[in-house]
């Protein structure tokens, strides 16, 4: 039998308590002990980027993080992002530029795009494509997607200055 | 399948090195390798897990006696936006920015990356190159020892380090370059993102006017460790660089290799990107 451990952390802005198995990933904390399924599990390796989640700041796989490292620190996922300005921009572009097909990709390349346009607000295609290169799409080609992160990063910044004016 | 008895998460390097002594412990620093590792077996997780997040004499990147010191749990994100890093130590900023994703560089650490040993790890080659030495400390006798281990000597095999089970890899050491050191990193696979080379070449060298000072190379994914080619070197070291002397190099590497086949090249490719990319990769060299 594995150990367990008890860890605190932020989830969301929410302050959590829990238990974990000591092997357990922060994915399958996420999804199975919390219930917030929005993370996707797509190829456990780190190569797909569906799982990808923020922490303290930093986009990360979670599906190669120990769960235990969670503690002390601040978890953003999709079910968090979502309900942010920028999540607000990158949902209508995603929809308005056809960026969603079978969907199963969306949260973690929104999550990815949003940490994208908080580090470069004014990203160009070349830093887009670089910036999503751990997200795999296996519908879109890609183009959409890139098309809609621009759209809302474009967005994000005129937000920003209309909350200056 | 025994599985993790105790899981530790110290907050002093100190502290650390007696958990190490005590026995039977698997470090853990971002993750990203031992997590794929240990879930399809080929690395079993000992009877303690110890998260080395918390110790700070594992932070921090930071120049002192001709050396940059980086601390083990440096991110390869934290590399790539350090201006000492990319401004004294190019070749491995070039391999930073060449490594996996975005989410992978922010949880991967230089430490974890050493540790781990892959052949390919890509910033295993241009620290090679540069002349790094890793710095393992351990707690022997009730106080902290530590050793400094040059890199050629710390790879042993795929995946195996010269590192003790009681020893914790603190941080790596690299020398500057001297004045007028240029270096290029180059990394084939088959796509620009997310890969793992098929083989990696890090050079740099300096000029003095027509001929090649300080030349150092050094190639993974072509031997069970990474290599620097010291015979290369040899072979360019105060010549100029003309295409026969480039060739030459080009055939001295060739004579150093010892590439395997597996499910990225075959020997036969790995040899033909040696010999073809190095003498790119020194053309350039020669240009910057």
């Amino acid at each position: 039998m594995s150990a367990n451990c008890d860890i605190a952390f932020t989830l969301n802005g929410v302050k959590r308590e829990l238990t974990v198995p000591v092997q357990r990933s922060a994915l399958e904390m996420l999804r199975e002990q919390l219930g917030l399924t929005g993370t996707k599990y797509g190829c456990g390796e780190g190569e797909c980027g569906a799982c990808t989640i923020i922490v303290d700041g930093a986009t990360v796989n979670a599906c190669l993080m120990f769960a235990v490292d969670c503690d002390g620190r601040e978890l953003v996922t999709i079910e968090g992002v979502a309900v942010s300005e920028a999540g607000e921009h990158l949902r209508e572009a995603f929809v308005a530029n056809g960026a969603v097909q079978c969907g199963f990709c969306t949260p973690g390349l929104v999550v990815q795009a949003s940490h994208l346009i908080e580090r470069h607000p004014d990203a160009d295609e070349a830093v887009i494509r670089r910036g999503i290169e751990g997200n795999l799409c296996r519908c879109t080609g890609y183009r959409k997607i890139i098309d809609a992160i621009a759209a809302a990063a474009q967005a994000s910044a005129q937000g920003s200055e209309h909350g200056r004016g | 399948m025994a599985g993790i008895e105790r899981y530790e998460a110290p907050d002093t390097l100190e502290r650390a090195a007696e958990i190490l002594r005590a026995g039977k412990v698997t470090v853990l620093a971002g993750g990203t390798d031992l997590m794929p590792q240990t879930q399809d077996g080929r690395v079993q997780f000992q009877t303690v897990l110890m998260n080395v997040r918390r110790v700070p004499e594992l932070q921090g990147i930071a120049e002192a006696d001709g050396a940059v010191r980086i601390g083990a749990l440096v991110t390869i994100t934290q590399l790539l936006e350090s201006a000492l890093v990319r401004e004294r130590l190019g070749l491995l900023w070039q391999a930073c920015d060449h490594f996996a994703s975005d989410q992978i560089r922010n949880a991967a650490t230089v430490g974890g990356n050493l540790c781990n040993a892959s052949p390919a790890g890509d910033t295993l080659v241009p620290l090679l190159a540069l002349g790094a030495r890793v710095v393992l400390s351990a707690k022997p006798n009730g106080s902290l020892e530590t050793r400094r281990v040059p890199l050629e000597a710390f790879f042993v095999g795929p995946g195996r380090t010269s590192r003790a089970p009681a020893e914790l890899l603190v941080a790596v050491e690299v020398p500057l370059p001297p004045a007028g050191f240029a270096g290029e990193f180059y990394k084939h696979g088959t796509r620009p993102g997310l890969d793992i080379s098929a083989i990696s070449i890090a050079a740099g060298a300096r000029r003095e006017g027509t001929v090649l000072r300080d030349v150092r190379i050094a190639l993974g994914a072509v031997a069970p460790t990474p290599i620097r080619a010291t015979r290369t070197e040899a072979v360019l070291e105060g010549r100029a660089p003309d295409a026969a002397r480039l060739e030459a190099a080009a055939q001295a590497a060739l004579e150093e290799v010892r590439p395997i086949s597996d499910v990225r090249a075959s020997d036969w490719y790995r040899r033909e990107l040696i010999r073809n990319m190095l003498k790119r990769v020194l053309t350039h060299v020669c240009q910057l």
